[in-house]
């Protein structure tokens, strides 16, 4: 019982970050049906920026955070606007072609600036172990971790409920023609939304820096794939979906490798992905639509 | 991690030119010296520029040391050593063209380097099509001296440093003697054939002395979360975990082991040889591990005293393990051509194989069938973030 409470904490740990980056999946795709495969790229940077700010620049962990969200959200405009904006109208396996060599740009181009070396983060948060219930342990940096993360999230869901470009969103993506003939600015609310997804994608990164401490050009292949696979779990274009889709991929993974083994932990993300896709191709809470013929 | 593999490598190479690099000097004036009756030129194949450059230097100036010393000693079999050191640019490709003009040009009648296992594997088809034997400093793979698709000793292939399995068997020795342990976990990249070579003959040595492996594991390269398997690890309570990686990926587990409350001590192998280390996994939690090495500027032997002394006189530096095999290396290839008799290629590799006992840097050393030096492993502990120099074992 002990080890499954301690697996579960791991999982839910790593499912916070698996989460955060499925949401930008997810936004994007909700209202452009674009899978955004720089989107783990982006976190990556996001990562590297709090790097920055906390090893060179000297701040503490919040305006680091902040500092590398808002550097994120502008870069998720630049990159929607010089990549995809062009090819709006473009099938969409040009615009799927496009996101992947916008990754490997931001990849490359990153080592080019930064050299592939491995970067180690300050000391900006000291870690404290706490001990629950005898022998499970839980840091500060899990709770930090944590909080943010549904922090992000219950911010999101107000943006997205409660506030007009949160409303424009949904009718972009629920309609984007009658949405515009309604008057709402389509580019606007789509650059919003990059935005959005972006500096959820650099707050997780500044997290994972924090969290384990070694940052590289080529972190975010690994966690924006299964971020795309907890996407699809919870039913892609769903926000609440994300959510869950991540906080499950999470457990599933401590759980494969705390009790089966360590290497079966990879597979089975990706066994669920297929299953998904066969089983209920819409996800999780994904509704079943029919396309019109 | 595959730079990490190639670090190694390149690391294995950069010994064997420093054996080499003695011999600096303009190309077509050695050639003119090659054939003067009062010199022996020697040729060095090493990594001075490039992404391995650190290792190639290291490793050429121990053997310059050593052929300074021998000079200033009157020479080899009446003979001046002239070391042409040549740099291979951290290429394989290079490192072929390099050897190619120390053959043809130079006429040298031996060839040190490279210091990775990459580039020396580069260059050793040539060195054995002219039949002019090489001896690398730190090139580490098994391949290197043994052709895998024919399991045939490459004839000319020599090297100055212990391959890869060895420390894998060191670390069980020590875990079962020093460390008293009875129980271990086997936690490998899964990626590197390094780690998984170690991991091996870890096993088979820990097992064949009546140690229990309770457990193993494998990651990948690309894994930022232990903490699963950790948690899975600690449940299994190994009185050690052996996690024969790069400094990396250990950096990151050994943190994470920390933090889910893992402490009995973790060990591992050369690949640990690293500042990066510490930075990642944090200096408290680094306490309480150990990895074998090849030497330790800091045991107590006199032979290293004074070499780390003569070194530090004359560069200013104490040596790493690179610049202590590169030494290796030139003693090894100057006691071979003080037995040959006549200093020809030919006779100084039947000399090379028949090395033993030389007295050495980093051991006593002799060959094996399979041209490896028959030597132990320093082992270091970290302290506080710092490497410590805890024992020798020797095979």
């Amino acid at each position: 019982m002990e080890v499954f409470l301690q697996q579960l904490i791991n999982g839910i740990s790593l499912g916070s970050i698996y989460a955060l980056i499925a949401l930008g999946y997810t936004m994007v795709y909700g209202i452009v049906q674009l899978i955004n495969f720089a989107h783990g790229d982006v976190y990556m940077v996001g990562a590297y920026l709090g790097f920055f700010a906390t090893a060179i620049l000297g701040w503490p962990f919040l305006p680091a955070l902040l500092l590398s969200m808002v550097v994120c959200a502008i870069l998720g405009m630049v990159i929607e606007k010089l990549a995809y904006t062009p090819l709006r109208n473009a099938p969409r396996i040009a615009a799927l072609i496009t996101a992947i060599g916008v990754s490997l740009f931001l990849e490359y181009g990153m080592m080019l600036l930064v050299t592939p070396q491995v970067r180690t983060f300050p000391q900006v948060l000291p870690e404290v172990q706490y001990k629950l219930l005898g022998n499970l342990v839980i840091t500060n940096r899990q709770i930090i971790i944590l909080v943010v993360t549904i922090a992000l999230m219950l911010l999101l869901q107000y943006i997205v409920h409660k506030t007009k470009i949160g409303k424009a969103m949904r009718a972009v993506s629920h309609d984007k023609q009658a949405a515009q003939l309604m008057g709402i600015n389509v580019n606007k609310t789509i650059s919003a939304t990059f935005a959005i997804g972006s500096a959820l994608a650099a707050a997780a990164g500044v997290l994972v820096g924090i969290y384990y401490n070694a940052i590289n050009p080529l972190m975010g292949i690994m966690p924006g794939l299964k971020a795309f696979v907890a996407a699809v779990l919870g039913g892609i274009g769903i926000i609440p979906g994300a959510m869950t889709g991540g906080f499950l991929l999470g457990i599933v993974e401590a759980m494969v490798s705390g009790y089966g083994k360590s290497l079966y932990r990879d597979p089975v993300a990706f066994v669920i992905l297929i299953i998904i896709l066969i089983v209920k191709p819409a996800g999780l809470f994904g509704k079943n639509v029919r396309e019109k013929v | 991690m595959k730079k990490f593999r190639f670090v190694a490598l390149l690391a294995a190479m950069a010994m064997l030119a420093a054996l080499v690099a003695g011999c600096g000097g303009g190309g077509a004036k050695e050639e003119k010296k090659a054939a003067d009756a009062n010199e022996i030129v020697i040729g060095g194949n090493f990594e001075l520029s490039g992404n391995v450059a650190t290792f190639g230097t290291a490793a050429a100036n121990g053997a310059q040391l050593y052929f300074d010393e021998v000079n200033a000693a009157g020479g080899v079999l009446n003979k001046k050593i002239k070391f042409v050191n040549l740099d291979n640019k951290s290429d394989a490709t290079e490192a072929a063209n390099v050897a190619t003009r120390l053959i043809t040009q130079d006429k040298v009648v031996a060839i040190l380097g490279a210091t990775t296992s990459g580039d020396t594997l580069g260059f050793i088809q040539v060195a054995t099509d002219n039949k002019i034997p090489v001896l690398t400093s730190s090139a580490t793979n098994p391949d290197v001296t043994v052709d895998p698709n024919t399991k045939q000793v490459r004839e000319y292939v020599f090297r100055a440093c212990f391959i890869d399995p060895f420390q894998g068997t060191v670390m069980a020795n020590f875990a079962l003697k020093d460390l008293k342990a009875k129980t271990a976990v086997i936690y490998v990249d899964n990626n590197s054939p390094y780690s998984k070579g170690l991991a091996q003959f870890f096993k088979e040595s820990f097992t064949k002395q009546g140690g229990k492996i309770v457990g193993e594991e494998a990651f990948v390269p690309e894994d930022q979360d232990f903490k699963a398997t950790l948690t899975k690890i600690k449940g299994l309570n190994p009185d050690v975990v052996y996690c024969p990686g790069y400094y990396e990926q250990v950096g990151k587990i050994v943190k994470q082991a920390r933090e889910v409350g893992i402490t009995v001590p973790f060990l591992g192998g050369d690949g640990w040889d690293s500042p990066k280390l510490a930075e990642i996994a944090g200096a408290q939690a680094l306490n309480n591990t150990f990895f074998s090495n090849h030497y330790s500027s800091e045991q107590d032997d006199p032979n290293v005293k004074a070499f780390v002394e003569k070194y530090k006189a004359k560069y200013g530096q104490v040596p790493d393990s690179m610049a202590a095999l590169g030494y290796d290396a030139a003693v090894l290839i100057v006691d071979a051509i003080k037995r040959s008799g006549d200093g020809s290629p030919e006779k100084i590799k039947e000399a090379l194989k028949a090395t033993k006992d030389v007295q050495a840097v980093t051991g006593k050393l002799s060959f094996d069938e399979n041209h490896n030096p028959v030597k132990g492993a320093a082992i270091l502990e970290m302290k506080d973030g710092k490497q410590v120099y805890k024992t020798y074992v020797n095979p």
